[in-house]
């Protein structure tokens, strides 16, 4: 089996208040006038605290993004590609830092390969309200980094069965819903 | 003249980046959008109905708030819809989809820790009687900017 990895410099979150926050966090932020006091209230937090947290999070980088989440489906961006590319090791960091810059590509990854049933270590996600635009978007945008000669894929989404926030906080709460 | 659907959108472009972290950030939204409070969470409240607001919340640096992978099966068609509704059923898939490939079923597991997480991948590997390919993340490229809408 592919051994698993923690995605490089990164630590964990171990602040035993700060995992409570997030866990309490999963459902949404209260739609209400003061909402980080109501969200302190169920932890026994005050608003201050939260606040407090919220903000050291967010500067540390461990927050990288504090605010609404779109579902891009609902929001008529329903051709949605992930684009698998096999890259050379040495050239994968570089591919990937170019990529994520490309316009319309909302998250790049590399990944572990699952060799041999799955040869592919670069992704690139590609949201569009269009499948034969993002299609198209996507084979010009490999031909202008030097990657279609490499051995990808794109593969769209065709019907979605779940999503969801993360189950991200303490493990107390993670019983089987 | 300006629309639901345009206010809508403002609000939504406004708020996925730099979100008011002070005790009323509904309210300087608001203040912004030259609206009141109530419009604001009125409008919220609604998109989050409909299903384009997922929710106010956190996107988190890979890896520092609790361990996720990327999985997928390959299923066979006349299993799809039964496989497909054994993941959704762990609490621990937060996104399930069909792509068009012989590997058809996409996931991702998060879990509050590693070892829930490769329990998780080992439940639905045996569930499923068919092995699940783990993609974890090495390294990430991209800065979650959020989604423009037009």
């Amino acid at each position: 089996m592919t051994e698993i990895t923690a995605p490089r410099d990164t630590a964990p979150l171990t602040d035993p208040r700060d995992l409570a926050l997030v866990a309490e966090l999963r459902g949404g932020l209260p739609l209400t006038s003061r909402p980080y006091a109501d969200l302190g209230a169920r932890l026994g937090m005050s608003e201050a605290e939260v606040l407090g947290r919220l903000k050291a999070l967010t500067e540390g980088g461990v927050i990288r993004r504090f605010g609404a989440i779109v579902r891009h489906h609902e929001a008529g961006y329903t051709a949605n590609a992930m684009v698998v590319i096999d890259v050379p090791d040495d050239r994968v960091a570089a591919a990937g830092r170019l990529l994520a810059l490309e316009e319309g590509v909302t998250l790049c990854y590399r990944r572990v390969r699952a060799l041999p049933d799955w040869p592919y270590n670069l992704y690139a996600m590609v949201h569009g309200r269009d499948r034969a635009v993002v299609q198209a978007a996507v084979e010009d945008m490999l031909r202008r980094q030097g990657l279609a000669g490499l051995p990808h894929a794109v593969l769209f989404s065709t019907r979605r069965f779940k999503q969801t926030g993360g189950r991200y906080g303490r493990p107390q709460q993670e019983a089987r819903a | 003249m300006q629309t639901a659907y345009d206010f809508d959108t403002r609000l939504l472009n406004l708020s996925q980046h730099d979100f008011p972290l002070t005790p009323r950030p509904y309210a300087a939204l608001a203040a912004r959008l030259g609206v009141t409070e109530r419009v604001v969470l009125d409008a919220f409240r609604l998109m989050r109905e409909e299903g384009l607001l997922s929710r106010i919340g956190a996107v988190y640096r890979p890896g520092s708030v609790g361990a996720s992978c990327l999985a997928a099966l390959k299923v066979p068609e006349d299993r799809l819809e039964a496989v497909a509704a054994m993941v959704s059923g762990f609490a621990e898939v937060n996104h399930n989809y069909r792509r068009d490939h012989a590997w058809n079923l996409w996931f991702v597991v998060t879990a509050p820790s590693v070892a829930r997480r490769d329990a998780v991948l080992l439940l639905i590997e045996e569930e499923a009687g068919l092995p699940v390919l783990r993609l974890p993340m090495v390294e990430d490229y991209h800065l979650d900017l959020g989604f423009a809408l037009s």
